[in-house]
């Protein structure tokens, strides 16, 4: 979701991701190879040495920023021992079942609906201070939507947490099963910058509503809004089971070498490769929640000013693109290409007014390192020239105009990185039929658009294009609707919440079988005899009539 | 060492172009297979026993029972319900996307690894096949190289009766494993044990795989004093099958050790031997009902956690092996020591260790003091205690007065927590392990909201609060200018 660049000098961090994953899994199994038979204490030790040296490497690698470089002079506040301390509270918390029950559920739920409700002011502050998110803004995309979320935990929590009735067959006749949703334990949760109450509290919610012990990690690019989690957080909540640890790559590796039931990352994928492999060492299950360039396809036949609104404030109305579903391309036909930039320009002027730069209704660019990153992409000599709208930049104040990029070639850094920016690069196909090829040809977007009247278009999109999730006529909205699913597939990531969907992501659908101990077939005990494999055979085949015929010695 | 011919560049190349190609999406394509699986089992029974004698001295009939049975049922299930899971799901929507439409459509994940395990070599195979053919996708099957016979036939029968464009056998160890995980899959399924797993995920990391890793744990089977003697009679029949039944107790389901109260361990000690006497007879080598061990290298591990002191004295039943014919006859152990090596880790084997509590509740306790287990069973008729143990004890299943039985429940979730993996799948599950659920969303453009763009003011914050509150009436009159505050 959070796009970042590599400004150092040195290796792609990507590839040094990829690599040292690689290398790990590599070095792991020569190791297993040489000592077949070490000890599963030996084994221990072993892997989570090797694990905690590398992550912490990776991390450095990967998440390192000037910013950090200079933090990192200070003593890290937030170490193992730390960690250690924190992670055994939890677990003590946890295992007296106290998170368990639905009155602990509902009464933390409730405070954090109280917090949202307290501190509107003080988010909004915090909001404007990290990103300049214009009011408006950050009370649709994280208030109002973390209000909603909490408000339907709160509703269906009871729903929730019933078991759910299984029918059983013949093979097991005569019992009776059912689903018992159970928390897993102890989870972490690290979020990301760009919409930093949103990607926090959300999936706190989810954790809280199936019963965990949850620890926080909020991004430090963000710190306005981390320090006002922690304190809100800290204030409102039940601190012997939810935890906020602020902080950057130590604190996060620190974090990582624990043993936790569940980690919940939003994010990019160099960093989901790193929280993974170390997640593997625990066999701790992961929701990754990435990004990836969403496309949006628009064909001609449409109602242009609805089309262009939409898109308009999808891309730039949403954090100024810094979203991980604002659309990242538009794929239109050469024809309809300048109707819609014309119809685009229009909208922008009249969302954002003749100088986009001073708009109050416009965030800046996130941080000093991500500017650097998204300039990068617009002086790639590939796309010189080719910038039809916007282009201006404000080092200071961290402004990107909205700029409008006209056939960016394949090649060039725009449409090959995700954007995660105010910059709209638009492909230009001949047939509009194209531009489901060019969108199958890369990675697995989390979201794909589509603009378009025709049902034939709208069908073939559907189900010939993999994304996490498609809007037709419109773009980003699904978000906003709790009964359906978040979350990507492919290199957009893995698993999926909002909704009862958080509350699953959290928890463990534990499977009941209760069975009497009348009606049991003897051909399931040795010893084993022909007639019990006819029995055997009818009852797998679920058939009654076979059984029947079985019993009486038939066939 | 083995040789391997190539990086398997050339087959997953293939299987890429089959997948994109569309072939697997078609509903008739994944019937066709899932009928081929069919006829593969039918047609081919007599191999398939063959082979499970040989690598594992199965009987034919627990070889039918607990592999060709279950797989053939699993099949008939899959294509009983193959249209209805893939049809896509309707969503609610809230008013305020108003109008619009929302459904749920299941995709497959793309090509998938399927890595199986070497004690249920055909259902730990199939069982995920299944799942990965219905949902749609293109699959590597790499079978264990532990029991090479099941290897050889799963890899003939598969590329006889199914469509090998699509579906591959790669045959091979550790090696072979290790080169296949150095590509990009769109999921790994994975059975066998947590060291493995945790290699396979790692690798997984690199390419962002998502991973279900089925693996196993010390299942407890609590058994309370049961008074009735036919429940009791029953009790022991099914906890001798849950032990010993299913592949000589090397199933990642099969009762580990058995936790009982004081006063009622001598009795069950002495029921136990009484069932295994007649289920296996006095000499239950002869009896080939029971399976062997797998190999040396098993068989000296489960002669070790005999060994260790502390162990040995405490069997009370059994114990005697024969190396030749790897076969452990069925041992029971009363209370041996808890930090011996055969309470800590997972026996996967014949010796069932019994552990005596003071009360039957504090098993509870003993449970929740270990890593999760894929499985915990009880054997009783109090209620109470059963609620205690679902609502106390974690792990990926619980089933009472049986044991192993869940496997076969098509409507049941199969797969671990914790310690004892992650992901499920069996049934629909199945179906949905191998599916990725796209949320799909319409809109028409008769109705837009100016609300819901800049350039903001604060009529359009009232506007939007009402909208997300479903407030249609207050929206109404601020929309008609009637009231100013939402």
């Amino acid at each position: 979701m959070e796009a970042l660049s590599p400004l150092r000098e040195g290796p792609d961090p990507n590839e040094a991701a990829m690599d040292v994953a690689g290398d790990l899994s590599k070095s792991m199994i020569k190791f297993y190879r040489r000592y077949p038979s070490i000890t599963h204490r030996q084994h221990r030790s072993f892997s989570l040495q090797i694990h905690a040296s590398l992550c912490r490497l990776m991390l450095t690698i990967t998440m390192a920023s000037e910013e950090q470089v200079k933090n990192s002079t200070a003593p890290a506040m937030f170490d193992t021992e730390a960690a250690n301390c924190l992670m055994k509270e939890l677990r003590s918390t946890f295992l007296a079942g106290k998170t368990k029950s639905y009155e602990w559920r509902s009464s933390q739920l409730k405070s954090l609906l109280k917090m949202l409700e307290d501190s509107d002011k003080q988010i909004c502050d915090a909001l404007f201070s990290d990103l300049s998110k214009p009011e408006m803004e950050a009370y649709i995309h994280e208030i109002a939507m973390i209000k909603s979320s909490c408000k339907l935990a709160l509703k269906k929590l009871k729903d929730w947490m019933k078991p759910e009735k299984a029918k059983t067959n013949l093979g097991t006749f005569p019992s009776s099963a059912e689903i018992v949703p159970e928390p897993l334990g102890v989870v972490l949760i690290i979020s990301a910058w760009n919409y930093p109450l949103l990607l926090s509290v959300d999936p706190v919610i989810g954790a809280i509503a199936a019963g965990n012990a949850v620890v926080l990690k909020p991004s430090e690019l963000a710190p306005a809004m981390s320090s006002l989690l922690a304190k809100l957080l800290g204030k409102y909540l039940d601190n012997s089971a939810i935890k906020v640890v602020e902080g950057a790559v130590p604190e996060t590796s620190a974090l990582l070498e624990q043993k936790w039931d569940k980690i919940f990352y939003t994010g990019n994928g160099r960093v989901a490769r790193v929280v993974m492999a170390a997640a593997a060492k625990n066999l701790t299950p992961v929701v990754l929640e990435l990004g990836g360039k969403s496309p949006v396809l628009v064909d001609s036949n449409i109602d242009l000013t609805v089309t262009a609104r939409r898109i308009v404030s999808g891309k730039w109305g949403c954090n100024n693109g810094q979203a991980c579903v604002a659309p990242d391309y538009i794929i239109t036909t050469k024809q309809y290409a300048p109707v819609l930039i014309d119809s685009l320009k229009h909208h922008l002027v009249k969302f954002f007014g003749e100088d986009p730069m001073n708009s109050p209704d416009m965030s800046k660019v996130g941080h000093s390192r991500h500017f650097a990153r998204l300039k990068k992409l617009l002086d790639d000599d590939k796309i010189s020239g080719k910038i039809i709208h916007g282009g201006q930049t404000d080092k200071s104040n961290l402004k990107i105009a909205p700029t409008i990029v006209l056939d960016a070639p394949e090649d060039s850094l725009i449409m090959s990185e995700e954007i995660f920016g105010p910059l709209l690069p638009i492909v230009t196909v001949e047939k509009i039929e194209d531009g489901v090829e060019f969108i199958n040809s890369r990675p697995k977007p989390l979201a794909a658009y589509l603009f378009t009247n025709t049902k034939q278009l709208k069908e073939e999109f559907v189900s010939n294009i993999s994304a996490g999730g498609v809007v037709i006529n419109d773009v980003t909205l699904h978000l906003m609707v709790d009964t359906l699913p978040f979350g990507g597939v492919g290199e957009s990531g893995t698993g999926a919440y909002h909704g009862k969907f958080s509350f699953d992501a959290f928890s463990h659908k534990k499977a009941v079988l209760y069975r009497g101990f009348f009606g049991d077939a003897p051909a399931r005990y040795p010893p084993y005899t022909p007639g019990k494999l006819r029995l055997l055979k009818a009852l797998l085949d679920g058939s009654l009539f076979g059984i029947i015929r079985a019993l009486f010695g038939f066939s | 060492m083995e040789a391997i011919v190539g990086g398997f560049e050339g087959e997953l190349k293939e299987l890429r172009e089959v997948f994109n190609s569309g072939k697997t999406r078609e509903a008739s394509w994944r019937r066709s297979q899932l009928q081929g699986i069919l006829s593969l089992f039918k047609e081919r029974e007599s191999d398939i026993l063959k082979a499970l004698h040989q690598d594992l001295g199965k009987h034919h009939v627990e070889a039918y029972r607990d592999e060709i049975g279950t797989v053939m049922k699993s099949a008939t299930y899959a294509l009983g319900n193959l249209k209805k899971w893939m049809s896509s799901k309707r969503a609610k929507m809230p008013l305020a996307s108003f109008p619009s439409s929302a459904k749920l459509v299941p995709e497959p994940l793309g090509v998938v690894l399927i890595i199986s395990s070497w004690n249920f070599p055909f259902g730990l195979s199939f069982e995920p096949i299944i799942g990965a053919i219905a949902a749609g996708n293109a699959v590597i099957l790499k079978p264990s190289e532990l029991s090479p016979t099941c290897s050889s036939v799963l890899a003939n029968t598969i590329r006889d009766y199914l469509d090998n464009s699509a579906i591959k056998v790669v045959e091979g160890g550790p090696l072979v494993g290790e080169k296949l995980l150095q590509h990009k899959f769109d999921k790994v399924f994975f059975t066998g044990g947590p060291r493995v797993g945790e290699v396979v995920m790692t690798a997984a990391a690199k390419f962002l795989t998502p991973v279900t890793l089925e693996l196993g744990g010390k299942c407890p089977a609590v058994v309370d004093f049961i008074s009735s003697s036919w429940d009791k009679k029953i009790a022991m029949k099914r906890i001798i099958w849950g032990k010993f039944g299913a592949c000589g107790g090397q199933a990642c389901i099969a009762i580990d050790y058995i936790l009982t109260q004081k006063q009622f361990a001598s009795t069950l000690v002495e029921m136990l031997q009484k069932y295994i006497k007649r289920s296996f007879g006095d000499n239950p080598m002869e009896s080939h009902s029971i399976a062997k061990i797998v190999n040396k290298k098993h068989f000296s591990r489960l002669k070790e956690l005999l060994d260790e002191p502390g162990v040995k004295s405490s069997i009370v039943y059994g114990g005697k092996s024969d190396e030749q014919n790897l076969f452990i006859e069925p041992t029971i152990l009363l209370d041996p020591l808890l930090d011996s090596s055969i309470m800590t880790e997972e026996i996967f084997g014949p010796l069932l260790p019994i552990i005596t509590l003071e009360r039957i509740e504090d098993s509870v306790e003993f449970i929740r003091a270990r890593p999760k287990p894929l499985a915990v069973y009880g054997f009783t008729n109090n209620e109470n205690l059963k609620k205690k143990m679902i609502s106390e004890t974690s792990s990926g299943s619980i089933t009472f007065n049986d044991a192993i039985i869940q496997y076969a429940a098509d409507t049941l979730p199969f797969g671990g927590v914790g310690g004892s993996g992650f992901g499920r799948y069996h049934g629909k599950y199945s179906f949905e392990n191998f599916s990725h659920e796209k949320a799909v969303m319409m809109r028409g453009y008769l109705i837009d909201f100016g609300f819901r763009y800049p350039p903001w003011n604060n009529k359009k914050l009232q506007l939007l609060k009402s909208g997300l509150r479903y407030d249609y009436f207050t929206l109404v009159l601020i929309k008609l200018g009637l009231k100013s505050k939402a």
